[in-house]
């Protein structure tokens, strides 16, 4: 089962987890070429701060900044964690 | 005068005209997304295999899609326009012509028509209402679109001229906006496209707290420079930051009882009602954005429509610009030298052009950048623009939402500012600002296959397009 937060808009993105053998980050961005370095890392070092290692993550980004992508991430992580329960 | 000939159909045209003979034509585009003239005369193109032609639209909406299948057919050698945006832009962004694009200016491109720099054979002219001796205005017919300003240079240059119409009346028209003397022929259709399609996305006032509060600082900056006085003139354009310092400046102008001796350019509800309020004196039209404006062009005689020549070319002794004090205008980029972008995004691609920007920034007292810093994370202000459409030393001001920035090269205006509240900033601190929300782009790869020109309208080229 996946989850998602988010939305395809301007200045927003939308994040979708699903579990997976191990971590997996898949970028889509139209600010990619300038930021895809930054956008991957905010991902990665929020996942870890969560403990999480084996999730393929899609982000479908439309210009969002760092804190924005944070809050989704971590509105999908607290999604996917609730579908646990 | 005398009658003109009429054609019945376009599939008409090529029993007239020597349409593979004259290569150079032209269109106008007041009916912007809603013209179907372009498309209908530029498939009869396609039908007789017409090679290597040169088109001058003065600018290319994401409707003119025929220009596409010509472009792909390879029957288009160059592309002259103002401003061009969607799918041709997209293709031309990535397919090199077998000329080049020259991407002009609204008074430049009327200036090289008039002093014969450009060479029409065939203006294609969209005219909502004609009469038989070729005499047209825009305003009234079945497919209105107001002020006929991008098509009076070329109706006297062409050597040919043809007017397609809707509505071809039996009387004789006074005070034309287009002089039947100039016009060969007149070509009678169904319609000649749709009125609702003039009216674009951009001409809605802004109610994005950003927006609102760059519009608040724009009218204070436009007050603190004392350039709030009676008898003061102003253009804003269409865009939604610019009509709210519009509306802004409606409520201090009655707060201060004083009215605007003229506003100029493109059109809107907003700029009628004042006129109609009395806070201006007159309206001088070279395009209408909605229909409210081309209602005000049939009953009101303050509002006038004016040529191309006459609101922007330098070489022309009446033109309105010249008398301007205020311009708001907008930018996709802008740049340590105040150099601004509207043309390219910021990877290049073909978004836009000039239309009347640099036109307006060059003659009014002061400009006004008027921006976000920071568009879906991308920041405004780059080292260097992608593509420069108008060049710094035209522009004065930047108003953002995290301050303002004057252009050094206008001491006078930071002297003046000097002593007041206003959030006054370098352009590098703004960016600075912006940087620490978005961080710090990655630099792009440059591109390097010119495709096209800037030419200013002065008619040195200012920089060039490449292909991505």
């Amino acid at each position: 089962m996946n989850v998602s937060a988010g939305s395809y808009e301007s200045n927003d993105c939308l994040i979708t987890l699903e579990p997976a053998a191990e971590l997996e980050c898949i970028i889509h961005s139209v600010v990619k070429e300038q930021f895809g370095e930054q956008i991957e890392l905010v991902l990665k070092q929020t996942l870890a701060g969560h403990n999480i290692t084996h999730v393929k993550l899609v982000i479908n980004d439309k210009g969002a900044l760092d804190y924005t992508i944070k809050a989704r991430l971590e509105t999908a992580i607290r999604r996917m964690r609730d579908l646990d329960e | 005068m005398t009658k003109k000939p009429i054609i019945f159909s376009y599939k008409q045209l090529p029993e007239e005209i020597d349409i593979h003979d004259f290569k150079n034509i032209s269109f106008h585009h007041h009916l912007r997304n809603g013209d179907t003239v372009l498309n209908n005369v530029l498939q009869i193109y396609e039908n007789e295999h017409v090679k290597k032609l040169n088109l001058f639209p003065s600018a290319i909406f994401p409707a003119y899609t025929k220009i596409l299948d010509l472009l792909k057919n390879n029957q288009i050698n160059g592309i002259t326009t103002n401003y061009m945006n969607g799918p041709v832009a997209d293709y031309l962004s990535h397919q090199p012509l077998p000329g080049k694009i020259t991407m002009q200016t609204h008074g430049g491109r009327a200036r090289r028509i008039l002093n014969n720099q450009t060479t029409l054979d065939i203006a294609y002219i969209a005219s909502p209402y004609v009469d038989p001796y070729g005499n047209a205005i825009g305003y009234k017919g079945k497919s209105v679109f107001g002020s006929m300003g991008y098509a009076i240079a070329d109706a006297q240059k062409a050597k040919i001229v043809v007017l397609i119409t809707d509505k071809l009346i039996d009387t004789k028209l006074e005070d034309p906006e287009i002089d039947g003397s100039y016009v060969d022929y007149i070509l009678q259709v169904d319609s000649i496209g749709d009125t609702q399609g003039i009216v674009s996305g951009t001409t809605q006032i802004t109610t994005n707290p950003i927006g609102v509060k760059i519009a608040k600082q724009t009218t204070s900056l436009i007050k603190e420079l004392g350039l709030l006085k009676n008898g003061f003139s102003f253009q804003s354009g269409a865009g939604g930051i610019s009509l709210r310092v519009t509306e802004n400046l409606k409520e201090e102008m009655v707060h201060l009882g004083i009215t605007a001796s003229f506003f100029s350019g493109g059109i809107t509800q907003y700029h009628v009602d004042m006129l109609e309020a009395g806070l201006v004196d007159k309206l001088y039209d070279v395009q209408c954005f909605d229909l409210a404006a081309i209602n005000s062009l049939r009953k009101n005689t303050n509002h006038m429509p004016i040529s191309a020549s006459v609101y922007a070319n330098p070489e022309d002794p009446n033109q309105v610009i010249k008398d301007l004090d205020i311009v708001i205008l907008g930018a996709t980029e802008i740049d340590y030298d105040f150099n601004v972008n509207v043309t390219t995004d910021s990877h290049g691609k073909i978004i836009g052009g000039s239309g009347g920007h640099s036109d307006t920034a060059s003659e009014s007292k002061v400009s006004i950048i008027v921006s976000p810093l920071i568009r879906s994370r991308i920041p405004l202000i780059k080292e260097r623009v992608t593509t420069i459409t108008t060049l710094g030393k035209h522009i004065d001001c930047l108003v953002t939402e995290r301050g303002i920035a004057i252009n050094p090269k206008r001491q006078d205006l930071i002297d003046k500012l000097s002593k007041t509240n206003l959030p006054l900033k370098t352009i590098k601190q703004l960016q600075e600002e912006a940087f620490k929300y978005t961080k710090q782009p990655k630099k792009l790869k440059k591109y390097d296959t010119m495709i096209g020109d800037i030419q200013d309208r002065t008619n040195k080229i200012i920089d060039h397009l490449y292909k991505k």
